[in-house]
């Protein structure tokens, strides 16, 4: 049996299997079909300093092997989190990583530095890539000056393992990873959502509230793919994959393109057990290919 | 109550009408606890479009024959899809979702239970409930036409049944806030099911004759589980997940303008 303990910085985690952020609410959820301490590490859901309630319904359009949402960040906010959340995710033995998002480097900074203070959080994910909200998310994201700015203003305030999350929409993703790398950033996950469109043709309007959103599935797996391979060649911190993945064998496909750990998310609706399969495959594919670890194969593409 | 996800065999596979089919689903343990209202996601196997699971109402659980009963108006790819099922064949199921219809309340209620097409689906199975449980439900049920009336004997065989359709080819012509029933008789509370306009026509008959009201909502869903927050209806309490908090909800914790 292959060795599936994956380091990320700081962060030591008993698989690669992750959950991605806005999939997998507080774990809570799904704890009815998996047990959540085979999961490697549950990312929470967005939160913000302040709560919001999110974008109008409808939020959700199913597109082919995929679908698109415009959430828009709904959370009850931080100090809700630490004061009624917390307390319930706190002793689950997995790594909880709560997703950080924020409408100012001022607003991220303090919500983080809420989050540093709770023992029981080894890490958070700062998202800079949310394409449903019209103030921050992903308009720091798509710029090497916006992204390192905020990076910045949170590594001041928070110690613990700082995972920064990229947005696809760029031109070029290797820049930005390259500039919060530098900002101080301890490893990266890519890719948030595509930002897509679905027009109800007899009504002639978009069929999501605010006329666009992040599409994300299996059709975006490529998309994906390719972002870890170029980001992964570019920085020298550890790499997050996710985007679509749905089986060990697209796992195994981040794995070489350069990612250390993965994240799985739309998947989970359509298999609430889908990360411990996840997990259990990895396993035996590196038994089969005779490897010991998951690191063994990173970044590990023939040439 | 613990949610499961499920490989249930298909028993029998029926077509009520053009429009329609019904699945009649078994397993080889007994079935998991569930209250009427709630729902499954099933997951269509050989539809490319059709990637997320697809939200079906409880039609009818009989615990004796261990059969869940899934009635599925066949409109998009995906339930044309589960609509060429055949006996045998195996349908994962994630379920019991959703909170469910109100508990009887007291001995004796008198409880309206209205339905238009496939949403009155829910209602056989609370209907039956209520009934067991010695209230005294009555049915008022919406089509189009008699031949897209759906289970009528089962209904009958549980309470009253009082029908309007749209082409007057059974029960009173017209929609179900037309029916006179509504002006003879006077019921404790009100349950709904069936298309968004109905559903607000009624609650409109509830609040002008103070008759608590719950509606049973489907709006558009991925995770059926309350993490994605995609399903989310506007209420008093701000934007809460159907798939978790409802499908039924109370009319006055709604903002429907009514």
């Amino acid at each position: 049996m292959a060795d599936l303990t994956t380091k990320i910085a700081g962060l030591t985690m008993k698989n690669p299997v992750m959950t991605a952020s806005g999939t997998f609410g507080y774990g809570l959820e799904f704890a009815d079909f998996v047990n959540l301490e085979e999961i490697g590490g549950i990312i929470v859901k967005g939160t913000t300093l302040h709560p919001r309630e999110g974008n109008d319904y409808p939020r959700m359009v199913e597109t082919a092997s995929g679908m698109l949402n415009c959430v828009g960040l709904q959370n009850k906010g931080v100090d809700y989190f630490c004061e009624h959340i917390y307390p319930e995710i706190k002793d689950i033995r997995t790594n909880m990583i709560v997703n950080v998002s924020g409408s100012s480097p001022e607003d991220y900074a303090e919500c983080a530095a809420k989050v540093n203070a709770l023992e029981g959080i080894p890490a958070i994910e700062l998202n800079i890539s949310c394409p449903n909200v019209k103030q921050g998310g992903m308009a720091f994201g798509v710029t090497t000056e916006g992204a390192a700015t905020v990076v910045k203003a949170v590594r001041e305030v928070y110690d613990k393992t700082l995972i920064v999350k990229l947005s696809p929409n760029v031109t070029s993703i290797a820049d930005i990873a390259l500039a919060v790398q530098d900002a101080g950033a301890d490893a990266v996950s890519l890719i948030n959502t595509l930002m897509g469109m679905v027009i109800d043709i007899e009504k002639r309007k978009p069929v999501l509230s605010i006329a666009t959103g992040g599409m994300s599935g299996p059709a975006v797996k490529p998309v994906a793919v390719r972002c870890v391979w170029q980001v992964a060649k570019a920085v020298s911190i550890p790499v997050v994959g996710l985007g679509g993945i749905m089986n060990a064998h697209d796992a195994i496909e981040f794995f070489l393109a350069g990612a250390s750990a993965i994240e799985i998310g739309t998947a989970n609706f359509i298999d609430p057990t889908v990360t411990v399969k996840v997990a259990q495959g990895i396993n035996e594919w590196l038994d089969a290919h005779g490897c010991q670890s998951v690191g063994e194969i990173v970044g590990q593409l023939n040439a | 109550m613990k949610k499961y996800v499920k490989d249930l065999k298909v028993k029998a596979v029926e077509f009520p009408h053009e429009w329609y089919v019904l699945l009649k689903l078994t397993d080889e343990e007994p079935l998991p606890e569930s209250v009427p209202g709630q729902f499954v996601e099933v997951k269509v196997e050989g539809s490319p479009q059709t990637f997320l699971r697809r939200p079906i109402s409880i039609n009818y659980v009989d615990r004796e024959k261990n059969e869940l009963w899934l009635l599925i108006k066949k409109v998009g790819q995906g339930t044309h899809k589960l609509a060429e099922l055949k006996v045998g064949d195996t349908l994962n199921v994630v379920f019991p979702l959703g909170n469910g219809f109100s508990p009887v309340q007291k001995q004796g209620e008198k409880v309206l239970l209205v339905g238009g097409g496939v949403g009155v689906a829910p209602l056989l199975d609370y209907g039956k409930y209520l009934k067991e449980q010695g209230a005294e439900p009555v049915f008022l049920l919406g089509a189009r036409s008699q031949s897209d009336l759906l289970e009528q004997e089962l209904f009958k065989a549980i309470a009253p049944v009082y029908v309007t359709t749209e082409d007057g080819s059974a029960g009173e012509k017209g929609f179900v806030t037309q029916h006179t029933l509504l002006n003879k008789e006077k019921f404790d509370r009100i349950s709904v099911c069936g298309p968004k306009p109905m559903m607000v026509s009624v609650a409109r008959y509830a609040k002008a004759t103070n008759t608590p009201c719950e509606v049973s909502l489907e709006n558009m869903m991925a995770c059926g589980l309350g993490a994605c927050l995609c399903c989310v209806e506007k209420t008093v309490k701000g934007n809460v997940c159907v798939c978790k908090e409802g499908p039924v909800f109370d009319i006055n914790d709604l903002t429907w303008e009514i």
